[in-house]
């Protein structure tokens, strides 16, 4: 085993009297040999997103925002499942104005007279639609503006990247405000065109993210490998790059959904959001304000709910976060 | 087990250990419950002596040296046994005690020089915090002085400047400073050369042998390379699996392994075979013999037995320096060589020598800036899109990094399948049959089909990308410093599956390499690059034995353990 010729030389770097020490052999069976490399085949496989889930599954983070996003999502499919009220004005009697908790309301009523927690459960659905279809819609614009920057770099990149910092440069709400008080919006206000201007001034954010996270992976030894297997180049940006992207997409598309919820309400509570027709928390608020002093119940309860329902989707960008960092992974 | 016994017989009855460990176990609380690194480990350390911790990642080696300097991260404890450094147990010691002895008792060099000196600090700053730490004189020629002692030339000005302007064995050469500053009594040197090349490798341990000889400091040395234990060593310590298997003088170690590991260590260590991996012309295989078709006739029986010719290749990079401005860096200059049908062409060089833009050239990846890439008597460079992918087909890749080079998002099934689906060969299940097939020659079960790369080890990667490599029955495959992060005996392991490999498939190999203990197992030519430029080509027999260039003798004489494989009339002095 040991080549013969070793024995011929030794490097005379330093000379100093080699101690006599014992040669000392552990006991084989106490130090077992195991084959070199032997795949571990015990656990069931797992890829990336199937840890992911594994450890979120133990996270009460991910649990609590979960179970409340159910909730919310449910509220807003089925608001008749949980209010059999009719909480729209026709039906609100002038007579119950600023009435306190009663049989079968058991949040009172706003100062026309209409059930609050009636109010509260029919709001939601203006709330999650705005939240959700912006977020889809700033994840389609700026995920291929961001993809396209960071993936094709040069040129494109110099110029879509001037495009974004312009957007960057205006604020969301600011932004807002201008365009809602447009002609062709003021008379035209509906949840959609609500969606509309936030995606316009959403997507820089989600764009920046993605730019960043397809320049990391793009010089990934596997995608030159796919590269030089004779994958196309926009075929090696779909099936490897963006894949692998997408991490820290989602995470800050969670958190950024709870935030288009806060800027509808705002929004609307300002008056230029959803026309006081459109049942909303943020519409809620506003006509609570008046009686803020007397009654401010009516202000409280779609507040909370408000404050809920973002908390949730901030709490569950958070636990994403934990599952999805390979460096949080390791420990 | 006492070795004390054996010191009062060979006349060290008078000295006393400087370290030693006794029966040291140590274990790290992570989420899936506590996990034992060491286990029943012991050392022992004279004052003025080295002694080297040899073992694979995950042997516990790097873990004894840290618990011996107390600097365990914190979720990792000291739970049985003594460390005992000069008669003292500081296995359990205090915080004060330890930065006490920490400098001017025990000092470390750590292993990566690049993220080991703070990018912010002026390096004299970093020596000078060392010195005042441990309560010496530390004015800016104290610092030069600790600085021209570890070999930097120019000591006083090279001070000023930061780590960032520094080579990596200048960089290497200040944390032996700062290591070495206090004069402390024992070294711990984790790994202190493994980002190195060769000859760096060299200097810095002669440098460090020279040093702590004249200052009669002990040096605990931990590495994963056998050969360079026995070489700068009087005892090695084996670990496996966190355990001690086997300690004693290097040398004796060496010649009469006892251990099966120690064995298997010694049998596989590159640096110490001296012969080529025998698989193919054991076969009685003769090149000519591989150049049948493969099954899927792609091959055109070519008359040219040099499957690749590479002429004048050069490449040259624009570096942007300031506005509008670019000065050309040749990385690769004028290079011609040509590889046969069938047999292994090593390219060899140290870093920044221009083997890895060539093999990027050769895969069609980067354009040459002039000069010609002759691929099975086609030049590459004038091939259309259509011809690009059917070349594809046949010039694979394997790279170096096996954490890198498979997509962690898609099992192996997929990852192996991938070349097939893009080329559009077969159906679904000729495709998986292919797989399967494709997973029995590199030797994995093939239930590691439904798998990801996150729960593969390196060496079992690296198994998955020749598996994907072979997946289009390539010619040729260009391995990428395919094994150089592997561990000693996974990368024996695998250079024995690419030797069998080719035998049986007759592939041919262009292997990019700075490793030549490497290049001797595997390689039937070998070309070896320095700074873009083409050296020395040979077979590999004639470069080893008979380096024409004074770069290629460098190179040979700084594998180490060299020494221990060569006969004398061959020792280079």
């Amino acid at each position: 085993m040991t080549p013969d010729n070793t024995t011929t030389a030794r490097h005379a770097v330093s000379v100093r009297p080699a101690r006599r020490t014992e040669h000392f052999v552990a006991d084989v069976s106490e130090t077992p040999l195991q084959a070199t490399d032997r795949v571990k085949d015990e656990a069931a496989p797992l890829s990336l997103w199937g840890e992911a889930w594994k450890n979120l599954r133990k996270q009460p983070l991910f649990l609590i925002s979960a179970f409340l996003i159910l909730v919310v999502v449910a509220v807003s499919l089925f608001p008749g499942l949980f209010s059999q009220i009719d909480p729209t004005s026709e039906a609100c009697q002038l007579a119950n104005s600023d009435a306190g908790p009663a049989a079968g309301h058991p949040l009172g009523f706003t100062q026309q007279g209409c059930d609050v927690y009636a109010r509260v459960i029919f709001g939601t659905r203006s709330s999650v639609t705005v939240g959700l279809f912006t977020t889809i819609g700033v994840l389609l614009i700026g995920g291929i503006m961001g993809a396209v920057a960071g993936y094709y770099g040069g040129w494109i990149d110099s110029v879509l990247a001037r495009i974004n910092d312009i957007f960057f440069a205006l604020p969301l709400i600011l932004g807002a405000i201008v365009l809602m008080q447009l002609p062709m919006f003021r008379t035209n206000r509906t949840v959609w065109t609500l969606v509309l201007i936030l995606i316009v001034f959403g997507w820089p954010q989600i764009a920046r993210i993605t730019r960043g996270a397809v320049i990391e992976v793009r010089n990934a030894d596997f995608v030159t490998a796919a590269r030089s297997l004779g994958v196309s180049k926009f075929g090696a940006l779909m099936r490897h790059v963006m894949p692998n992207s997408l991490a820290p997409i989602i995470v800050v598309a969670t958190i950024s959904l709870g935030t288009f919820i806060v800027a509808e309400s705002t929004l609307s509570f300002l008056g230029i959001g959803l026309p006081p027709s459109v049942m909303s928390w943020g519409n809620d608020i506003q006509a609570a304000q008046a009686s803020l002093r007397s009654n401010p119940m009516p202000l409280l309860y779609p507040a909370i709910a408000l404050s809920i329902t973002v908390l949730s989707f901030i709490m569950l960008g958070d636990a994403l976060r934990d599952a999805l960092d390979p460096k949080a992974r390791k420990r | 087990m006492s070795a004390s016994v054996d010191f009062q017989e060979a006349g060290y009855a008078t000295e006393r250990p400087l370290l030693e460990i006794k029966n040291l176990a140590i274990g790290f609380t992570t989420s899936n419950g506590e996990v034992n690194a060491v286990r029943n480990a012991h050392l022992t350390v004279m004052p003025g002596e080295t002694v080297a911790i040899v073992g694979e990642s995950g042997s516990g080696k790097s873990t004894t040296a840290l618990a011996a300097i107390g600097l365990l991260p914190g979720n990792g404890r000291v739970a049985a046994g003594q460390i005992l450094f000069d008669g003292e147990d500081i296995s359990n010691a205090s915080e004060k005690r330890m930065i006490e002895l920490r400098g001017n008792s025990i000092g470390m060099v750590p292993q990566d020089p690049m993220s080991n000196l703070n990018p912010v600090w002026k390096i004299g700053d970093q020596v000078r915090e060392t010195l005042k730490a441990n309560g010496l004189p530390s004015g800016p020629d104290d610092v030069a002085k600790v600085l021209s002692q570890a070999g930097l030339p120019d000591a006083g000005s090279r001070a000023k400047q930061y780590p960032h302007e520094f080579s990596g064995g200048m960089r290497q050469r200040a944390l032996i400073a700062i290591g070495l500053a206090c004069q402390p009594r024992l070294l711990i040197a984790d790994e202190p050369t493994s980002a190195l090349d060769v000859t760096v490798q060299r200097q810095i341990l002669d440098h460090l042998d020279k040093m702590t000889t004249e200052l009669g400091t002990a040096v605990l040395l931990i590495t994963h390379d056998l050969g360079l234990a026995a070489e700068r060593a009087d005892q090695v310590v084996v670990m496996y699996r966190g355990q001690v298997v086997e300690s004693g003088p290097s040398l004796e170690l060496l010649q009469n392994p006892q251990h099966p590991y120690t064995q298997r260590l010694v049998a596989s260590a590159p640096s110490l075979a001296s012969r080529r991996i025998q698989a193919a012309k054991e076969l009685g295989v003769e090149t000519d013999d591989m150049l049948a078709p493969t099954e899927t006739g792609v091959v055109e029986p070519s008359t040219s037995d040099d499957v690749l010719q590479i002429q004048n290749l050069r490449k040259v990079f624009k570096l942007r320096s300031g506005l509008g401005k670019s000065t050309d860096f040749t990385a690769v200059d004028d290079i011609s060589f040509s590889v046969k049908r069938g047999t292994t062409t090593a390219i060899v060089g140290e870093s920044g020598s221009g083997k890895s833009t060539v093999a990027q050239m050769v895969l069609n990846l980067l354009t040459p800036t002039s000069g010609k890439i002759i691929f099975d008597g086609v030049d590459t460079s004038t091939l259309n899109s259509k011809e690009i992918f059917a070349f594809r087909r046949r010039v694979q890749p394997i790279f170096q990094d096996p954490y890198g080079s498979l997509d962690p998002m898609y099992n192996i099934f997929r990852t192996i399948e991938e070349p097939l689906r893009t080329h559009k060969i077969g159906d679904k299940a000729s495709r998986e049959k292919k797989v399967r097939e494709l997973l029995d020659q590199v030797a994995l079960p093939q239930s590691t089909m439904q798998r990801y790369p996150n729960e593969l080890s390196g060496g079992q990667r690296q198994r998955v990308a020749i598996a994907r490599a072979l997946a289009l029955d390539p010619e040729v495959i260009i391995c990428d410093e395919a094994v150089s992060a592997l561990d000693v005996l996974v990368q024996a392991q695998v250079l024995n599956l690419l030797a069998e490999l080719q035998s049986r498939l007759g592939l041919t190999y262009l292997f990019i390499t700075h490793d030549l203990a490497v290049v001797r197992q595997i390689a039937d030519r070998v070309c070896v690059m320095e700074k873009g430029k083409l050296v020395e080509t040979g077979s590999t027999d004639d470069v080893f034995e008979a380096p024409q260039q004074e770069y290629t003798r460098a190179l040979l004489n700084a594998i180490p353990g060299a020494g221990l494989m060569l006969p004398p009339e061959m020792e280079v002095a």
